[in-house]
């Protein structure tokens, strides 16, 4: 097969009910959501219409439903928890590439979705960081046929996020080949214990190759790149090649939020890492932050700099960001609070279990009338108490919204850390 | 339409939630490091600082969160209370300052009878992670009020030492704020350097401040607030090198 000529593999899809079967096939384990758990926007409200006592319909509180929906999550990662604990250490390289070819001015995702998915990759990366700690991200743009490198390996999410607002503008073929040989070329220097993956925002529906984009796809096999597909348009078979032999995965995105759930899939470490690296310890250099004033040769710039920056414990080289791997004797340096920031998936704070309405409604006079975090009230117009959770651990009472934010964010039960007897905090079972 | 920032401030309108430790061992303690400075004259700077940042724009708010050494609880809250007229004619901050006083009152006793069911065991440090996590809620839910809100700060007046056990709680708080980009600037009043606020201010990319002289505290919470809240520029000599610090972004 030659691929010399810009080939259309698309298929258009007919309609959105057939393409969730097809989603369904590949492998199924990470899809948190099946198609009938997703938060119904308009079209479908009428499946949720409850009746009360008397018969009349209740109103839809959408807030209710999502939660429900965001608890059976927390449930679910909960359970795996335990096993996945062991990955969370893990050092990824994830280069995101970024099709910017005439596609992505494509206006189907409002206002279009080239937009569209430069906000979703701004959360996207702080997402990833704050769940791989000690990885790093790469971002790399295709437009009008040539892969260009945005950002190098790095740590540091506010530069990626910077560099990708500077460069939304959009024109020309993309090229698959041109992009995977480009992060292939990168990826195959950095060092074996990284996990290599590279995940694809594909806008078009066709690629523009100087050469075999097979013979590529056999190259990043033989590199134990791991590709990921999120396609903007519709299934195209070269994409889906990819992922299958690279052991990635591929989903095409029905529309915005959909699109937004399968990117923020990719943030947790893939299943497959686990048995890649097994028990593969790597060492770690905690350098000093050098003394201002002091000039010395970055290596990371090549040139004498003055104050600022860390020096290797190892070799005593000056680098300017952290994380990141010593140019010269190639130690992982990190800095405490970069391992601290995993200390969060070590430590999970316990679900927070709804207040039963029997208990509401019986003595609510007693309960309080203020979310403990946030100060929200907890009570409807007319006194009526309205839905609560309450932590196990300190009996203190939340309003839903901070009952997520406590849970996705920030990690600390506010009840439980404002009271010194429920210490010490050996909060997993 | 290129870029697409994440947080949209009304201008000028700064919400300051303010975290005041109010543990008794270093308050009262019999090694007091405080210098000169007692509790109650803390609190007279305290109440001159956040009417000054009320007086300087209406809209301005300001929370009060106590870190105790037993609990942390909501002192006060500008925007639910009654309109506060600073009446400039005797002097006096009536609804603000009575207000604030009483309920802190409450708090120190309720407390101080925590500490009498378990007696402390050489720790001396306050709930500063509870604290933050109380206020990292705040800001959440102010937030979640539409897509016009205040722009957040977190300001720390700490004189007890880290609590070491707190240490990832802490770091937590500390990250959440992060991504949430709410700076936490720290004003250290006790003996040593607290590097639990050095980290917090740090990697928010807040302010952290540690006054040579206490008694003075007003007049440098005053002065380096132009600093921590936006609007404070104007108060300052117009030669001034430092720009008011308008962005927030770490
Ligand atoms: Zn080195
Ligand atoms: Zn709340
Ligand atoms: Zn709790």
């Amino acid at each position: 097969m030659n691929y010399n000529k810009t080939n259309n593999f698309g298929e258009r899809r007919l309609n959105g009910e057939d393409k969730e079967e097809d989603d369904d096939d590949d492998e199924g384990n990470g899809r948190g959501m099946e198609a009938w758990e997703r938060a119904y926007a308009d079209e479908r409200s009428w499946e949720s219409l409850q009746e009360d006592e008397s018969g009349l319909l209740r109103p839809i509180d959408n807030n209710t439903m999502q939660h429900a929906q965001y608890r059976r999550r927390l449930r679910t990662l909960s359970a795996t928890a335990a096993t996945s604990r062991i990955q969370k250490g893990l050092i990824r390289y994830l280069y995101i590439i970024i099709d910017l070819s005439r596609a992505a001015g494509e206006m189907d995702f409002k206002p279009s979705r080239m937009v569209v998915v430069a906000k979703h990759v701004e959360a996207f990366i702080r997402e990833f960081f704050d769940q791989n700690p000690l990885s790093h991200i790469g971002l790399v743009t295709i437009k009008d046929g040539v892969a260009q490198c945005l950002t190098d390996l790095g740590g540091s999410p506010d530069s990626h996020i910077k560099a990708l607002m500077g460069k939304l503008e959009c024109s020309g073929d993309s090229s698959l080949q041109n992009a995977l040989d480009l992060v292939h070329d990168y990826l195959n220097k950095i060092p074996s214990y990284g996990h290599r993956e590279v995940l694809i925002l594909y806008s078009a529906l066709s690629t523009c190759d100087p050469g075999d984009v097979m013979e590529t796809i056999k190259e990043c096999k033989k590199s134990k790149i791991r590709c990921s597909v999120i396609g903007l348009s519709a299934e195209i078979y070269i994409c889906k090649h990819l992922c299958q032999e690279t052991g990635g995965s591929y989903s095409v995105a029905l529309d915005e939020y959909h699109f937004k759930e399968l990117l923020l899939e990719h943030a947790p470490p893939p299943p497959a890492i686990a048995e890649f690296a097994v028990g593969n310890l790597i060492k770690m250099g905690f350098p000093q932050r050098a003394a201002e004033g002091v000039i010395s040769i970055c290596s990371c710039h090549k040139e004498a700099k003055a104050g600022g920056g860390y020096t290797c414990p190892r070799c005593k080289a000056r680098v300017c960001e952290l994380p990141t791997e010593c140019r010269i004797c190639g130690l992982t340096l990190v800095s405490s609070p970069h391992l601290a920031r995993s200390y969060h998936h070590l430590f999970p704070i316990t679900p927070f279990e709804e207040v039963s309405p029997t208990l509401l409604n019986n003595s609510y006079h007693k309960l309080t009338k203020t979310c403990f975090g946030c100060q929200q009230s907890l009570l409807h117009s007319g006194n009526r108490p309205t839905l609560r959770v309450a932590c196990p651990k300190c009996n203190q009472h939340f309003c839903l919204d901070c009952d997520i934010y406590i849970h996705e964010s920030l990690h600390n039960c506010p009840g439980c850390e404002s009271l010194r007897h429920s210490k010490p905090m050996n909060n997993n079972e | 339409m290129a870029s697409a920032p994440s947080k949209q401030y009304s201008d000028d309108v700064s919400l300051l939630m303010v975290l005041l430790d109010t543990n008794p061992f270093f308050w009262g303690g019999t090694n007091t490091t405080t210098g000169v400075l007692s509790f109650s004259s803390f609190l007279t700077h305290v109440i001159s600082f956040l009417n000054s940042i009320i007086l300087l724009n209406q809209l301005n708010q300001v929370v009060v969160i106590a870190t105790g050494f037993n609990s942390c609880d909501y002192i006060y809250e500008s925007s639910t209370s009654e309109a506060i007229i600073v009446n400039s004619d005797n002097g006096q901050m009536p609804a603000l300052c009575s207000k604030m006083l009483q309920k802190l009152e409450e708090f120190v006793i309720r407390d101080e009878q925590l500490s009498k069911e378990n007696s402390p065991t050489g720790i001396v440090s306050s709930l500063l992670s509870g604290s933050l996590s109380l206020a990292l809620c705040y800001i959440q839910k102010v937030f979640r009020s539409g897509p016009l809100h205040p722009h957040p700060r977190i300001l720390c007046l700490q004189g007890s030492p880290d609590g070491p056990e707190q240490y990832v709680a802490v770091m937590n708080a500390i990250f959440s704020a992060q991504r949430s980009m709410v700076p936490i600037d720290s004003c250290v009043i006790g003996a040593q350097h607290s590097a639990f606020l050095q980290q917090a201010s740090y990697i928010t990319g807040g302010v952290y401040l540690k006054p040579q002289q206490l008694d003075g505290l007003f007049q440098y919470l005053t002065i380096q607030s132009r600093r921590l809240v936006p609007d404070m520029g104007m108060i300052c000599t117009p030669t001034d090198p430092h720009k008011p610090n308008c962005a927030t972004y770490p």
